[in-house]
């Protein structure tokens, strides 16, 4: 106890929060002209931190500050993906930004803090710093969200989101709280050796489950607890909806693991059933009212919706199979995601949010790149082969169909055609009609070209990386 | 003591409810005997403050009620206790009359950990240092609810200032006495002087001197006390939180003031002056009781107080504001820093214990 | 029943009245008030579960700060009381199941052989020496060091997040700049020109 522990695992998150409040600092005493330089450090910030996980990605499995955090290769692959994402992030907000008056350091620091949270909830292994690490992101989020402080629509959004998502904490901990009068102890392994020790059919420790499940879903967005979703991706910046829509996935990902499969994995008879009919009606609500929708943003968020829906099933499998599909699948869907709305951000200008699901006619006519760019997003997050968005649902249907529960295959099989129609229809008003009178040629700077051309076209330059991909997310569950 | 004890015994109460009676009126005796002399510092401290400004500004002050005027406490006292309590229209009256008693309550409440000397302690609780912050923190209600029960402009606003204004002095407070703390390594006060024991050099204020600053300065805002006095400045708001209070009610607002005025002196005395110990630990000045000398420190500070008020002008708001936010507590953020880096990485820590 | 267990249930219920005021009264600074009180019941009694620094924090932060702005703000509000009691009847119905339901668990949860005092017996009693704070510190500074490094880091955004949500700088406020006016020449100020004297006209 009184050695200093092996904080060299944990350089990452030291690094990163550090690097935050300096940047915070350094903001404080530059003009707005140099905010330039702010968003240079944030984004160096990212890489850096990137390099020191890659370095510590071959370092074995451990648990440092007494058993509450871990690294492992999981962590390790799940941080990377979210410094990369959020690098995309703020690099295709830059203009958005700007135009938006919204250009400021809070906005890069909340952002990175947000981070923090997320490399804090993926290496979570206790449920105290589960808990610290979700507060931490969701507080930036809901900052983040109400950022446009003078649009109504955006304060509203914020206030939404805050007042369900501090719910969902509520229950979150409500659930922790049980299992811990139950087992003892905030240290997600020895939950799992004491309730495989113990009975199962334990009334608190159900309750216990019921609860958290109810916190997570809520967090991930999954009906029945997605109500805030479509309005908090509606009112948030286009900027914020990218940010919210693709890393805190992977962080929503990673507790999952860590708490439903590491830890209450012996309760898995009991939460799989209740996940089932969560994952149908995520993929039936998010899909059908998706068609609905006229708004990009909202058509987005029910995407988002009935994604974690397919998400979900891998989980549902139950086997390290299953489990490795899902990571692969919101590893993807968060590339995608980021993609989609880089698209959606590049066609909105000053004074001009693109957001109707008009604003996309004839944009082949304009801007014939971003068009097929946009195609190919909408191509995988369909699911249509070759891309990638095809080969991930494949795998959760694959890992859906070998834990013997076809039905279900089948059924989400039925619910992706349907979805497939809403994301075909952009491609449509893309190809196939006119542009509306005085839409703008989309002009933007040389790297987001170049880095959202990349993001998009890694829906097919992928596929040959496939089998490396899923080589590490399987080392990863195996390492778990 | 005995007395108490035979009589109990005499009368005949059961064996548990006599030794509830011994122990509630040993600390009710206890009490008194801290309560009264207090009281009594605190009429005569209005007194010298009367004579001393008077003197500064080249009055004499007080002198008709007895000799040289020194009766002319008393007379004040008799004044206020027969004087009408009034209530003003649609004040709510419960409020109104509890808020006197929750500005006095935690001002005297504190004198239960203050030790006098070695061993001279009502209560020598572990965390008394926490104590007392708690509660001179909780002393700010009687002024909120002053203001707010009165239904009236002037008293509200005052209350409004003064509760912004004490809010933001207690974290300069706090933080200096955090500073305190880590030198002594303990939250007792009886522990934090004897960590001073010897003689003048070992007292803390010399390597606590901007902690020391800080404390005193925010204490005098903590109070109200000019030049911080913006909560009721008579200038602007006539006299602030208290404006409706009259009779006894004021009386007690009155005697709060004076007796967190020795208070603040009291702590200042004994955690940067060296609380009871003697300046020199040598022939001539250890012959003098230990509590002289904490008393001597005691008025020493107080007379601070007094003379700031008839020199200082009163602050702006927004400039007590700016002096607390952005100055007090950046200096003691940035002591506290050098005392934790001096004491675990340099060798120079010792100055510091 | 000695003197403890009626400090207890003095305290306890004392506690259980104030925070049932809280919900129910209409006045909200006396529904406010009425939660002061309530902490310093819950201060009172952890004080008896010999946890005095958690006793006295709760007063210094709660009481002494949080509920002071609390206070504050809620005396400058204009509440319009019946606005906020409208739809109370309309959602009670279904406010009410939860609640029921809620409490049902808890008493599930509570009752279940789980909980009890053959399971959590009350702790050892501690010697004279022991410090509630010191034991406190140290646990926080070394085995729980990371969740309170990263309590510190959403403190930080809470304090981030509030302060650009809020802050506007107006154009037209005045406010003096303490530096400049120390720097400030007396050349600054006074300009003093020569020129010829002119005739009365």
């Amino acid at each position: 106890m009184n050695t200093l522990p092996n904080i060299a695992l944990a350089t990452p998150e030291i690094f990163m929060f550090s690097m935050a409040l300096v940047i915070l600092l350094v903001d404080a005493f530059i003009s707005s002209q140099q905010r330039i330089i702010t968003y240079f450090l944030t984004q160096a910030t990212l890489v850096v931190a990137l390099i020191i996980s890659i370095k510590n990605f071959s370092e074995p499995a451990a648990m440092v500050f007494n058993d509450m955090y871990i690294h492992d290769t999981m962590a390790s692959i799940l941080k990377i993906a979210i410094y990369v994402i959020v690098f995309l992030v703020f690099l295709y907000s830059r203009d958005y930004l700007k135009s938006r008056n919204m250009y400021r350091g809070e906005y890069f620091v909340l952002g990175l803090f947000g981070v923090v949270g997320m490399m804090i909830m993926v290496s979570a292994a206790s449920m105290l710093t589960i808990y610290m690490g979700l507060e931490l992101m969701s507080l930036s989020l809901y900052a983040m969200v109400a950022f446009q402080r003078d649009s109504s629509r955006a304060t509203e959004a914020a206030m939404k989101y805050f007042v369900l998502g501090a719910m969902a904490s509520g229950m979150l901990l409500y659930g922790m709280s049980m299992i811990y009068g139950v087992t003892a102890s905030l240290d997600i392994a020895t939950i799992r050796s004491v309730i495989a020790s113990a009975g199962l059919d334990n009334m608190p420790l159900v309750f216990g489950l019921v609860f958290i499940l109810v916190g997570l879903l809520f967090k991930l967005g999954a009906v029945p607890f997605h109500m805030w979703v479509p309005d908090v991706y509606h009112g948030a910046p286009t900027s914020v909806t990218m940010y919210i829509s693709s890393a805190p996935k992977l962080a929503a990902f990673a507790i999952i693991m860590r708490l439903l499969v590491g830890g209450l994995e012996p309760l898995a008879a009991s939460w799989q059933d209740m996940l089932i009919i969560i994952s149908i009606l995520s993929m039936t609500v998010g899909n059908v009212v998706a068609i609905a929708q006229t708004n990009i943003k909202r058509m987005l968020a029910y995407s988002a919706i009935s994604h974690m829906g397919f998400f979900l099933l891998g989980i549902i499998s139950v086997s390290a199979n299953g489990y490795s599909s899902s990571m692969i699948y919101v590893l993807i869907y968060a590339v995608m995601s980021v993609g989609a709305f880089g698209v959606v951000l590049l066609l909105s200008r000053a004074g001009f949010e693109s957001e109707e699901l008009a604003d996309f006619k004839g944009l082949n006519q304009r801007s014939p790149w971003y068009a097929f760019l946009m195609l190919i997003l909408m191509f995988s997050m369909a699911g249509v082969p070759p891309t990638v968005g095809f080969y991930a649902k494949l795998m959760v249907i694959q890992a859906v169909v070998d834990a013997d529960m076809v039905w279900l295959a089948i059924v989400a099989v039925l619910l992706a055609v349907i979805g497939a129609f809403y994301y075909l229809r952009i491609i449509k008003l893309m190809y196939f009609d006119d542009a509306k009178e005085g839409a703008a040629v989309i002009e933007t700077s040389g790297d987001v070209k170049v880095l959202l051309s990349l993001n998009a076209l890694a829906m097919l330059i992928l596929i040959p990386w496939l089998g490396v991909i899923t080589e590490f997310c399987r080392r990863a569950i195996a390492d778990l | 003591m005995d007395i108490i004890d035979g009589l109990t015994a005499w009368i005949g109460l059961p064996e548990w409810l006599q030794s509830w009676v011994h122990t509630g009126s040993s600390t009710l005796i206890l009490i008194v005997t801290i309560t009264v002399p207090l009281m009594l510092a605190v009429a005569y401290l209005t007194f010298a403050e009367r004579k001393l400004i008077g003197y500064m500004q080249a009055r004499i002050g007080p002198n008709r009620v007895g000799p040289r005027g020194w009766l002319q406490p008393i007379a004040d006292a008799v004044k206020l206790m027969f004087k009408e309590i009034i209530l003003p229209t649609n004040a709510n009256k419960f409020l109104f009359i509890i808020a006197p008693i929750l500005s006095i309550g935690p001002a005297l409440a504190a004198w239960a950990v203050i030790p006098f000397d070695d061993g001279l302690v009502l209560a020598n609780v572990d965390a008394s240092l926490l104590y007392i912050l708690a509660l001179t923190s909780v002393g700010v209600y009687g002024v909120i609810i002053a203001g707010w029960a009165s239904n009236s402009k002037y008293a509200f606003l005052g209350a409004m200032r003064s509760a912004a204004q004490i809010v933001s002095y207690e974290i300069a407070m706090g933080f200096a006495l955090v500073g305190v703390l880590m030198a002594a390594g303990s939250l007792n006060l009886h522990d934090i002087v004897t960590a001073q024991s010897g003689n003048f050099t070992d007292w803390y204020i010399w390597p606590l001197f901007p902690l020391f600053l800080v404390y005193f300065i925010s204490g005098v805002a903590e109070t109200n006390r000019a030049p911080f006095d913006v909560a009721e400045g008579e200038s602007e708001i006539v006299a602030g939180f208290h404006v409706e209070y009259s009779g006894m009610t004021f009386a007690v607002f009155f005697l709060a003031e004076y007796a967190n005025i020795i208070l603040i002196s009291t702590l200042t005395a004994i955690m940067f002056l060296g609380g009871w110990h003697p300046i020199w630990d040598v022939a001539p000045f250890n012959w003098i009781p230990n509590i002289v000398w904490l008393l001597g420190k005691i008025a020493f500070f107080a007379f601070f107080f007094l003379w700031f008020r008839a020199t200082f002008p009163r602050y702006r708001y927004d400039q007590i504001m700016r002096l607390g936010w952005k100055i007090l507590i950046p200096v003691t953020l940035v002591w506290i820093i050098v005392m934790g880096s001096a004491m675990f990485l340099t060798p120079y820590g010792d100055f510091f214990h | 029943m000695n003197f403890e267990q009626l400090l207890f249930f003095v305290f306890s219920g004392t506690l259980v009245f104030a925070a049932t005021m809280v919900i129910t009264i209409r006045n909200p600074v006396k529904a406010a008030l009425f939660l002061v009180l309530a902490f310093f019941n819950a201060a009172a009694l952890w004080l008896l579960l010999e946890a005095e620094f958690l006793a006295i924090t709760l007063v210094l932060v709660y009481v002494g700060a949080v509920m002071v702005l609390f206070l504050f703000v809620v005396m400058m509000l204009d509440i319009n009381l019946v606005k906020l009691r409208e739809g109370f009847g309309e959602y009670l119905p279904i406010g009410g199941l939860v609640g029921v339901l809620l409490l049902m668990e808890m008493a599930i949860i509570l009752s279940n052989d789980l909980f009890g005092l053959e399971r959590m017996p009350e702790p050892a009693g501690h010697d004279a020496a022991y410090s509630n704070t010191r034991e406190l510190g140290r646990l926080l500074y070394t085995f729980y060091v990371y969740p309170f490094e990263i309590a510190a880091l959403i403190l930080v955004v809470a304090i981030i997040a509030a302060i650009s949500l809020t802050m506007r700088k107006r154009k037209t406020t005045k406010h003096q700049d303490p530096g400049e006016q120390i720097r400030v020449q007396a050349k600054d100020r006074l300009r003093i020109i020569k020129m010829p004297s002119e005739r009365r006209p």
